[in-house]
């Protein structure tokens, strides 16, 4: 007989989904058991990255003043670029530069890890370097723990939370997530650069620990997707994220298409001198709203990218504070079914109702069109192009041509991407009906 | 084994091998991708050979497949462009082995 060893819950994953869970049983006096596979938690974590923080708020009071951060995002900017252009919205502000914050850089390495440190501090058990191999069930069914792989020992407890990740397993062998669902998926790589702490206040015009949120459509050639572009403290990570079909089909290797943006004109002289550090690559769950999964069974509850909860809206690309805010639900759905003894699907729908009343479910149904709108032909493939020539023919002095007014050039620069004014206007009014 | 793919490139100056050795990789001693041969002779897609980031897929010249399973970054995208069902078994690895992220 394999090992046993009870607990009040088992939570699955050492991410953020997962260490919020685990501290939300803690904190309400559940013994609680973190599995993770990493030797550490972090160590099979990959973002783009930025957290933003407001979701801890409420979970680790004034938890800027220990965070392993890189640097505060005080600047965001979203790019539209061509081969030979590009045109940027650039923002800043001083109120995301000093306490409370919105958003940071961080490694996840450093961030997870610190993350899992609060909810061992509570009282969890984290158990590394350990896959959880399966689901146990009893004889009507319901989950009662997991399977290992250390000698084939059992967790077993009335309620497992599965936050391990993108693939969850155990989702899937739940019934819960199809098996392979690329479509659902965009794949994300990256590349952390060496660059010292200096040229990068230099080269993107900030201070201290002040940094640069980038996000960038145009530079994926033909296949849906985007780059990315942030600084840490001494370093920056580069990256595109792909839709994985496209991917597939379109015979680029994705680390080409990192290279591409890389030597963009725009982008080459911000990374002048660096050196690669580490290369990375990890999945996404962009499917929104409409393709996630039940989150909850009997004896089961699913939280952070094993749930699809990653937010690819476009303007909004959001991933590890949905992951928490999720995860945190979780843990305290499971206690109140602990406490009325009763973890069936039904003991745990107060999960379901909870994130529904909160962000993590309204913000993702709210936006539940945009990977759509955002992934569709003419946003990834005509307007780039069609609004940096737009941007080139009003600021392009003729001389002695007299100025085209703006509504020739928009029209100019439409017929010249394929685009109709029509559809610049449903488009427009569309993007209004999702953003606004 | 395989060998690396003929039109393996260097992209930004680094060869691929040179990328991959910037990766954290402790490898353990199972196996964790399992590839069906003759499955996958009958594909012709080969959609994993494009797609995986680590490059660890390489096609042979009879229209199989060869794969490495030693730096895989665990991303899954092998398996989930894999058109051939049972053609690709991946599990995680064992505990405590596989890519190691210090900057993810």
């Amino acid at each position: 007989m394999p090992e046993v060893l009870t607990f009040d819950a088992v939570v699955v994953g050492a991410g953020p989904a997962g260490s919020s869970a685990a501290l939300a049983l803690a904190r309400a006096g559940r013994s609680v058991v973190l599995v993770e596979r990493g030797p550490f938690p972090g160590a099979k974590n990959v973002y783009g990255g930025v957290v933003y923080g407001r979701v801890l708020d409420d979970i680790v009071p004034n938890w800027w003043e220990e965070v392993p951060v890189e640097r505060w995002v005080v600047r965001r900017s979203t790019m539209m670029m061509t081969g030979t252009q590009s045109l940027s919205v650039d923002f800043r502000t001083d109120a995301w530069g000093s306490a409370p914050y919105n958003g940071m850089t961080t490694l996840r390495s450093h961030f997870d890890a610190w993350l899992a440190g609060k909810a061992t501090g509570a009282g969890a058990r984290l158990v590394t370097s350990t896959v959880a191999t399966g689901l146990v069930r009893d004889a009507g069914g319901r989950v009662v723990g997991v399977r290992t792989d250390r000698d084939g020992a059992e967790l077993h407890a009335p309620v497992v939370i599965a936050c391990d990740g993108v693939n969850s397993f155990l989702a899937k062998e739940a019934g819960l997530l199809p098996r392979a669902e690329a479509s659902h998926h965009t794949l994300g790589v990256k590349e952390v650069l060496d660059l010292p702490h200096g040229a990068i206040n230099e080269r993107f015009g900030v201070q201290d620990h002040e940094g640069v949120d980038m996000e960038i459509l145009g530079c994926t050639r033909t296949i849906p997707g985007g780059g990315f572009l942030y600084t840490n403290a001494d370093t920056v990570s580069i990256g595109v994220v792909l839709s994985l079909p496209q991917l597939a089909a379109s015979g680029v290797r994705p680390e080409e298409l990192v290279a591409d943006l890389k030597a963009h004109p725009t982008i080459a002289p911000l990374l002048r001198g660096s050196t690669l550090r580490e290369y990375a690559a990890h999945l996404i769950p962009e499917g929104g709203y409409d393709t996630m999964p039940t989150l909850a069974s009997d004896g089961l509850l699913v939280a952070g990218d094993a749930g699809a909860m990653t937010l690819a809206a476009g303007l909004w690309l959001e991933g590890v504070n949905f992951a928490i805010g999720s995860g945190y639900a979780a843990g305290k759905a499971a206690d109140r079914a602990l406490a009325a003894g009763d973890c069936s699907s039904r003991g745990l729908a107060s999960y379901r109702s909870d994130l529904e009343a909160q962000f993590v479910l309204a913000d993702h149904k709210r936006l539940r069109k945009a990977p759509s709108l955002v992934l569709s032909d003419r946003v990834q493939q005509r307007y780039p192009g069609l609004l940096c020539d737009l941007a080139e023919g009003m600021f392009t002095v003729t001389n002695p041509t007299p100025k085209a007014g703006g509504l020739r050039v928009t029209r100019a620069a439409a017929a010249r991407h394929g685009v109709t004014l029509r559809q610049l206007a449903t488009d427009t009014v569309r993007g209004l009906r999702i953003f606004g | 084994m395989s060998t690396p793919s003929p039109d393996r490139r260097r992209w930004d100056g680094i060869s691929f091998e040179e990328r991959m050795a910037t990766v954290d990789f402790r490898v353990g001693s199972r196996a964790h991708i399992a590839v069906d041969a003759e499955v996958c002779r009958s594909c012709t897609t080969k959609a994993c050979v494009t797609a995986c980031p680590a490059d660890l897929f390489a096609p042979t010249a009879d229209g199989g497949i060869l794969f490495n399973y030693e730096e895989c970054f665990e991303c899954g995208t092998c398996y989930m462009v894999c058109n051939s069902e049972g053609a690709l078994t991946w599990t995680y690895p064992d505990g405590g082995h596989g890519v190691v992220f210090h900057h993810g």
